[in-house]
């Protein structure tokens, strides 16, 4: 199946669309030429976040083999990710006192 | 490779020839955009500072007004002052003439006003484009090549394709002793990890996290989450989640070149290679820091479209999204969409890249310059008005 969407590294928790799906379409993530495929769970913009596994509340999501940001709910896998079910752990004035350090 | 460019009296090179109509102070702009608008060859800096500021604030100013009166895009310069501001104007004049090139300062109340100043500008200025239009352009190696790297209007695009086939060119063009300035200290949020792991050596590294820290330090201070500020709501549209992502695409512009040196904003770097230069993200403060640290050329990555260039430094776009490359085209010069698209490999298209910024350089002219679109330039400041 042809890729229509990217996963930058084997780590990574979620893979980036390469063009607008709808709720059921069927994403075709692909890191190099292995390429995964699972349900939409709800429609994702081009451009935007799937999830390529179930995480947990509280855990951090990966991009570009990094840390991007926290969980702020449970994601399923499917499920787009985003502003929704994903804070930031930096640039945190309104958390200096419980900042969490990723270096 | 090689491109053409004007050889100035300091031997920088310049891709343009203009004559330099720069204001000192916000107070001087409406006599400094007048003298532009009538002779034809000079341009206008203007910005929103010069007074009524911290010393800390008026040093940038004057640092940065003398960088970019030195700039070589500019072969001359009419400095543009009211009289009473806080700019050190002799200073920003001093530093220009060190480079060899004519300068002149208009002060708007000894001059006796606005009509008596304008009149004495647009015969200085007409008689300096005459000078500047006999210098010719010359065969210059690419090291002569000194790059502004920015990325704005940002979306998940622009970590994809126009940032790293950015970062092959900045490979390539630091390898054979060219320079690249790269800025906006916001977008190292969560990946200044990587830039450290860059740097030439420990105390470089160092540099950076402390740059990276008192910007952080400098949001955070407000006492909010900084998500909507960065990442703006264009970036979130986009698909960009936190500043994190937005910065790991960010970074991946500088390639994996070697961070020669940290500099402070609209300071010129001392040395060839990569350096990084402190500056926030936003584009009036961010291009004007990069002219002012001597670039002869920017290159902007955009993904949702971002149509600023400024006055005297050419700035070519560059986007890896379809629709921006479609919907925009009048403000948009390159299109590496076709990577994202796996028609293109990355390398072939920092080829492209390369080969585009060579003939931009050698006068080719970029869309923000065809269409005036550079006027809304700003100097960074980090105080209080008082």
């Amino acid at each position: 199946m042809i890729r229509n969407a990217i996963v930058i590294d084997a780590t990574d928790t979620v893979a980036t669309l390469l063009r607008d799906l709808a709720k059921g379409e069927t994403v075709a993530a692909g890191l190099g030429e292995e390429v995964v495929t699972f349900p939409a769970l709800g429609d994702i913009p081009f451009g935007h976040k799937v999830a390529l596994h179930d995480v947990a509340a509280g855990a951090h999501i990966v991009k570009y083999g990094e840390v991007i940001g926290v969980a702020t709910a449970p994601i399923r896998k499917g499920e787009h990710v985003h502003v929704q079910n994903v804070a930031s752990l930096r640039g945190r004035g309104d958390l200096a006192t419980e900042k969490e350090t990723i270096r | 490779m090689s491109f053409k460019g004007y050889r100035r009296a300091d031997g920088r090179v310049g891709t343009r020839n203009q004559v330099g109509i720069v204001s000192t102070v916000a107070c001087a702009n409406d006599v400094a955009q007048a003298i532009a608008a009538q002779v034809k060859g000079s341009v206008a800096f203007t910005h929103q500072q010069g007074c009524c500021q911290t010393p800390p604030d008026l040093v940038r100013v004057t640092r940065t007004l003398s960088g970019l009166a030195c700039n070589p895009n500019l072969a001359s310069v009419i400095l543009v002052s009211l009289g009473c501001e806080g700019t050190d104007v002799d200073a920003v004049a001093r530093a220009a003439a060190a480079t060899g090139k004519t300068v002149e300062i208009l002060r708007i109340q000894e001059g006796g006003g606005q009509a008596r100043t304008l009149a004495k500008g647009l015969l200085l200025a007409q008689r300096m484009v005459m000078d500047a239009s006999a210098c010719e352009r010359v065969e210059c190696p690419d090291s002569d090549l000194v790059l502004g790297l920015k990325c704005g209007s940002s979306d998940t695009t622009s970590g994809l394709a126009p940032n790293p086939a950015l970062g092959l060119v900045v490979e390539r063009l630091t390898a054979q002793g060219g320079t690249a300035v790269m800025g906006e200290i916001t977008e190292f949020i969560g990946a200044e990890h990587i830039m450290a792991a860059h740097a030439k050596d420990q105390a470089t590294a160092q540099k950076i996290l402390d740059l990276v820290a008192r910007m952080e330090a400098r949001a955070e201070a407000v006492g909010c989450d900084m998500r909507g500020g960065q990442p703006t709501p264009g970036n979130i549209k986009g698909g960009l989640t936190t500043i994190e992502e937005k910065s790991l695409g960010a970074i991946a512009k500088a390639g994996r070149a070697v961070v020669q040196e940290v500099c402070e904003y609209g300071e010129r770097p001392q040395g060839r290679g990569l350096a990084v230069m402190d500056s926030p993200g936003r584009e009036p403060e961010l291009l004007t820091g990069l002219a002012a640290a001597g670039c002869n050329l920017i290159v902007f990555a955009t993904g949702r479209g971002a149509p600023q260039g400024f006055p005297f430094v050419p700035v070519l776009k560059v986007t890896g999204n379809r629709k921006t490359w479609e919907n925009l085209n009048d403000h948009m010069d390159l299109s590496v969409a076709e990577v994202i698209e796996g028609r293109e490999s990355m390398p072939a298209a920092a080829d492209r890249l390369f080969d585009t910024v060579r003939a931009v350089a050698s006068g080719t002219l970029t869309k923000a310059e065809v269409s005036g679109y550079f006027k809304a330039t700003d100097i960074y400041v980090t105080g209080p008005v008082i």
